[in-house]
């Protein structure tokens, strides 16, 4: 938590002047209780009516500058903290967007976008709380001390007792419970998790008749839930009463010293009622602090959980780009990849080079690596081991800009932007023209359904492109990766939605442009890639065969079998 | 407008109260002691201001009557903290079990759902109402009991002080204070649009934030993190402003009536003083008189937060409502049969069906299926062919016509005996949160290791299995977290295949599958098979072409019927589809 109140920068002076003028305004309010004080000792016992009214203009004028100091602070504090969460939202955006794959893959992306936005929340209305109150009440706590010696040395003594006995309550009960409402967040999470998976599951759980074992299990997790916040509850509740009975106790404890002190004839009547009176400013304050300490609590944790996220480094360093290539293609050497969990490499030894122009097919079986492998070129992974060149230079010596934009992706999902169809195309290239557009929409066999809808290339996209259907939105995602006139295009999977026919029209597109890209094809269909220049076959991350489909039916007994499942009775 | 949303709002209320009742003995009990905290606290000032009237000055004091009250302090003290705690107890009590039955039955209300409501609300936008909002009602209700009554008591039980103490002053608090109400109302008045604006702003961000992190891997494929930043900046900064607009301008509630307050102050000391010195007042109830400013105008800060509170609560409780009052599935008959000794003998007769009633999905469909028939549907995408599978699981009702299981029309059989009869794996996999065999068990949860076992070796997912970590005492997350797609299906399969259903429903339940492992498994399905009715929803042409009838449908229609070598002699839609395969 602490290291992100470097994002206060630039608000130095609003953070100092808001608990500055806060302060300003309690000094004014603890002068109220002597004021007072006067009144009854001067005013009352003498009887002067002047004098009285006077004091009050002295208390009306100490309220009117309250009030301005009071406004001016908390201006500065809501300057300050809607300052600090704007750029701590900004930062923390920036630090995602440079997380690669590997670190996205560990924190996963629900978590981040309640790190970004509730918990960022959290953290806005502490600081803005901390500004406002915390440096107040200690304040008017300590003041209240203070101001009691000025008035007797004596019956000031109650208060050093009361204001640290009050301290460890305090802090005590808030460093007890601040565990304790973690525990709590924890079973609100696990009550949480437990619907949203009965939601997504529901076809399956009702398809087992699993409705009351479902409501067993959350009746259990949400009792458990209730007793912790309960006991929790009732700790809390002991604040109160206890910082009641210790605050009463002192004011007996005054008015008992108060008595023997003006029998003495060292103190008057006056001031025991301002030596009361501070020992009220006092609880009112606290009241006021118990109330709050939820509130920091939790953007302490929030703050936790975002700088957890500042403390992700990417693993990806952007190369010097200096080098620059020539057109020569694809090249693995060597190559061997071992995700972050795995035990064992999950590609290793793949070597193989791609011309310009040629079309390369992966296949194999599930979890043979296929998609790891294309995940290599754009560097969204990085190798472990062994070297990838493109256009004869190491992916690791461009920059991820310059490398990316070689190349054209369509991932296995299908992911759409919100916006028009135009603002999703144009992320491969972004002053790309309309006839670009539909050239590309043409290739990727999406031109007849974009032209039938009203708005052409106008046509809103809903969030994630949830208006078209899948094999429309893959269509779209190949449509956009073809814009930019990639050198290199991958097609991890992509014709998983089409039926045959579009997926066979779409490959003879691809085959008959003028600039022909590379191609790399990930399929499960042997029709997909079988017409490849070079077919790949993966098992298990390593090769398991090399070569055209006809050297592959000869010599690869895994593609024997991929290609025999698939078309075993008309080879016959 | 405003009486439409009142009214609702005194509905909702209604039924909070309908919760609360329940718990009436804590209410009550926590209305009594908040009277006698509330009670005591005023007491305390009285006693204060009479013993520094004990207090005169040099050699005047009365010791004894100020011990005397002293005792009595002591005592009221201890009254008023004990009834502090129990009441802060029976109010925490009070809320959470309230929350806790509202979300208990929240849940079990779900599990009562058609399939239609899930189909049509977004999981996150429930799973909210039940955590976030139910949250949120609790928050409020919490604060409601514990600062409400006390407010509201104090407030009343100050002004019966004053009056008894000195009716002039407390008339001058009585004038003054209405002020600060006034204040706090104009302030939340003005505030209400810039929190309004705030709360868009928000939700603009929030939307922008879930596409660009959800999609990140494509945001980096096509470079597009400067535009995704610049349009992350351009909100973040409008958001700023207008939160800088809203916390500010609400933050002037407090200073605000703090000010009238002091004014009271100074009213009471005014009025007060003179008083005194006109001998109608001691110095003692002058001192009891300021304390009572101050705890009088409190509360009603106080109260103007709590009734915002409040109303964010019952806004929470309508969303909560709402969805427990949603229309539940039609209940089963009293009669219900219980499906028995299914033989799979399928009737689908004249069905009409559609998810949106002005978009006719299925028309007049029918078919016949004869006990241990493969029945295989194909067609291009979103042409209905899971809608077949919702009918028949009785995931939806059909809207007209009818289907029936070895004569028996599915509407009067118990939806259990139903779904029991089938076996069904789905295209999108999913797996509770849990070990590999809770999963595998799901079915027939006394399933010995053995049988577990023998299982998930018919379907080729044992090896994988004891590669984990743990072996079948894996735990995995909701989303299967490090299985791959394919493992997940092998683990959905292996669930159906431990618990021999008559009949099968396959929904493309291969396509994640590499054809070898497919192969494989298909043998192993067709073992499975053997007698058993089956209907197969798949892409691949190979896996359904033992099928003894295919289901060609298009948009919502079956345009042709019948096995792989008669659709091919036809040479229509089906003979297209497949040819396709070997285009060049």
């Amino acid at each position: 938590m602490k290291k992100l109140l470097i994002y206060l920068k630039g608000y130095e002076k609003e953070t100092v002047l808001a608990p500055l003028f806060k302060m300003l305004e309690a000094i004014f309010e603890l002068f109220v209780p002597l004021v007072m004080a006067a009144v009854i000792d001067t005013g009352i016992g003498r009887g002067d009516r002047s004098y009285v009214v006077r004091m009050c203009l002295v208390l009306v004028a100490l309220g009117v500058i309250g009030l301005v100091c009071s406004i001016t602070a908390q201006f500065y504090a809501a300057k300050a903290a809607t300052g600090f969460s704007a750029k701590l939202r900004r930062e923390l955006f920036a630090h995602i967007q440079s997380l690669s794959y590997r670190e996205m893959d560990a924190v996963g992306a629900s978590t981040l976008i309640t790190r970004m936005t509730s918990d960022v929340n959290q953290i806005q209305s502490g600081v803005n709380l901390v500004l406002r109150l915390f440096l107040r009440s200690p304040f008017i706590v300590f003041g209240a001390m203070v101001m009691a010696f000025t008035v007797d040395v004596k019956a000031a003594l109650i208060f050093v007792v009361t204001i640290p006995l009050l301290s460890i309550v305090v802090f005590g009960l808030m460093l007890y419970t601040m565990p304790l409402y973690r525990r709590v967040q924890g079973a609100l999470d696990k009550i949480l998790s437990i619907t949203r998976e009965n939601l997504n599951g529901v076809r399956v759980l009702r398809a087992f008749h699993k409705e009351e074992e479902e409501e067993a299990a959350f009746r259990e997790s949400n009792e458990a839930l209730t007793i912790l916040q309960k006991f929790v509850g009732r700790i809390s509740g002991l604040m109160n009463p206890v910082t009641y009975v210790i605050v009463n106790g002192a004011v007996t404890a005054l008015i008992y010293t108060g008595a023997l002190q003006v029998s003495a004839g060292i103190l008057t009547q006056g001031e025991v009622v301002a030596l009361v009176n501070y020992m009220s400013q006092i609880l009112v304050e606290l009241v006021k602090l118990a109330n709050l300490i939820i509130t920091v609590t939790k953007a302490v944790a929030c703050g936790n959980r975002v700088q957890s996220i500042f403390e992700i480094q990417t693993t990806l360093a952007n190369g010097p780009d200096i080098r620059k290539g020539s057109s020569a293609g694809v090249e693995f050497s060597q190559v061997g990849m071992t995700y972050e969990d795995g035990a064992s490499e999950a590609l290793s030894d793949i070597t193989f080079t791609a011309k310009p122009g040629d079309t390369i097919g992966i296949i194999g079986g599930t979890g043979s690596g296929k998609t790891t492998l294309v995940n290599l070129i754009p560097r969204f992974y990085e190798a472990t081991r062994g070297k990838i060149l493109v256009d004869g230079v190491d992916v690791k010596e461009y920059s991820l800009q310059t490398l990316r934009k070689k190349i054209g992706i369509v991932p296995q999902k299908a992911v759409l932007f919100a916006g028009t169809i135009a603002d999703n195309l144009r992320w491969g290239k972004e002053d790309a023209r309309e006839e670009e557009l539909w050239q590309a929409l043409a290739v990727a066999q999406a031109e007849d359904f974009v032209r039938q809808k009203e708005k052409g290339l106008d046509s809103s996209v809903a969030q994630g492109g949830r208006n078209f259907s899948g094999g429309q939105r893959q269509r779209l995602t190949i449509a956009r990766a073809l814009v930019g006139n990639p050198e290199i295009l991958i097609l991890d999977d992509s014709a998983s939605a089409l039926d045959f026919a579009t997926d066979a029209r779409l490959r003879q597109a691809l085959r008959k442009l003028p600039d022909k890209p590379i191609v790399f094809i990930v399929s499960q269909r042997t029709s997909s890639i079988m017409h490849a220049d070079t077919i790949l076959v993966l098992e298990d991350g390593q090769t398991a065969g090399m070569g055209s489909h006809e050297e592959l039916l000869e010599n690869c007994q895994v593609y024997q079998e991929i290609y025999q499942s698939q078309f075993r009775k008309e080879e016959a | 407008m405003v009486k439409k949303a009142d009214s609702r709002q005194k509905a909702t209320l209604r039924k909070v109260l309908r919760y609360i009742r329940r718990y009436w003995l804590y209410l009550s009990l926590s209305i009594v002691l908040a009277a006698v905290t509330v009670a005591a606290t005023l007491y305390i000032p009285l006693l204060t201001g009479q013993a520094i009237d004990f207090i005169i000055g040099k050699d005047a004091v009365n010791f004894v009557g100020v011990f005397g009250i002293l005792k009595k302090m002591a005592v009221v003290i201890a009254l008023t903290a004990l009834a502090q705690w129990v009441m802060n107890t029976c109010n925490n009590k009070m809320t959470f079990q309230i929350v806790r039955d509202i979300r208990d039955e929240a849940f079990a209300h779900i599990q009562k759902l058609p399939l239609k409501y899930m189909d049509s609300h977004p999981s996150g936008e429930i799973v909210s109402r039940v955590i976030a909002d139910a949250d949120q009602f609790a928050d409020g209700l919490l604060m409601g009991f514990t600062q409400f009554f006390i407010g509201v008591i104090t407030i009343l039980g100050t002004l019966g002080f004053m009056l008894s103490v000195n009716a002039g002053i407390t008339l001058v608090v009585l004038l003054v204070t209405p002020v600060s109400l006034i204040v706090a109302a104009f302030i939340a008045r003005k505030t209400f649009h810039m929190f309004k604006l705030q709360s868009e702003t928000r939700g603009e961000q929030t939307a922008l934030i879930e596409e660009m992190v959800g999609g990140q891997k494509v945001v980096q494929a096509f470079c597009h993190e400067r535009q995704a930043q610049e349009k992350f900046d351009e909100i973040n900064e409008r958001l700023k402003d207008c939160s800088l607009k809203a916390v500010f301008f609400s933050s002037l509630t407090n200073p605000s009536t703090r000010f009238v307050n002091s004014l009271v102050y100074t009213g009471v000391g005014v009025t007060g003083a003179l008083a005194a010195i006109g001998g109608r007042l001691s110095v003692g109830q002058l001192s009891a008189f300021l304390s009572y400013a101050n705890q009088y105008t409190k509360p009603f800060n106080e109260i103007s937060g709590v009734v915002t509170e409040l109303q964010n609560a019952i806004a929470c409780a309508g969303r909560l409502f709402e969805l427990i009052e949603e229309e539940p599935q039609t209940p089963e008959p009293e009669d219900a049969a219980v499906l028995k000794d299914v033989e799979g003998q399928v009737e689908i007769s004249h069905v009409n069906f559609s998810y949106d009633p002005g978009q006719k999905l299925l028309e007049d469909v029918d078919l016949s299926v004869r006990p241990g028939w493969r029945v295989a549907i194909v067609g291009p995408t979103g042409c209905g062919k899971t809608t077949v599978i919702n009918l028949l699981m009785r995931f939806y009702d059909v809207a007209g016509g009818s289907i029936s299981i070895d004569g028996k029309d599915i509407r009067q059989v118990t939806r259990r005996s139903l779904r029991e009869s089938f076996g069904m794996v789905l295209q999108e996999t999913w797996l509770k949160s849990g070990t590999i065999r809770e999963n595998i068990v799901m079915g027939k949860p006394d399933a010995t290791d053995a049988e577990v076992e023998a299982a998930a070796r018919a379907c080729h997912a044992h090896s994988f299995i004891r590669r984990l970590p743990e072996g079948y005492d894996t735990v995995i997350t909701e989303d299967g977290g490090s299985l791959s797609q394919g493992q997940k299906q092998l683990l959905c399969i292996t669930r159906v295949m431990l618990c021999h259903p008559p009949m099968l429903i396959l929904d493309e339940a291969t396509s994640s599958i590499d054809t070898r492992t497919e192969l494989k498994i298909q043998n192993a399905f067709a073992q499975l098979m053997k007698g058993r009715t089956s209907f197969i929803v798949a892409h691949r042409l190979s896996t359904i072409r033992e099928a003894d009838i295919i289901l060609v449908m298009r948009d919502g229609h079956i345009i042709e019927q019948g096995n792989h070598e008669e659709l091919l002699q036809r040479k229509g839609f089906y003979a297209d589809l497949y040819q396709s395969q070997f285009a060049h």
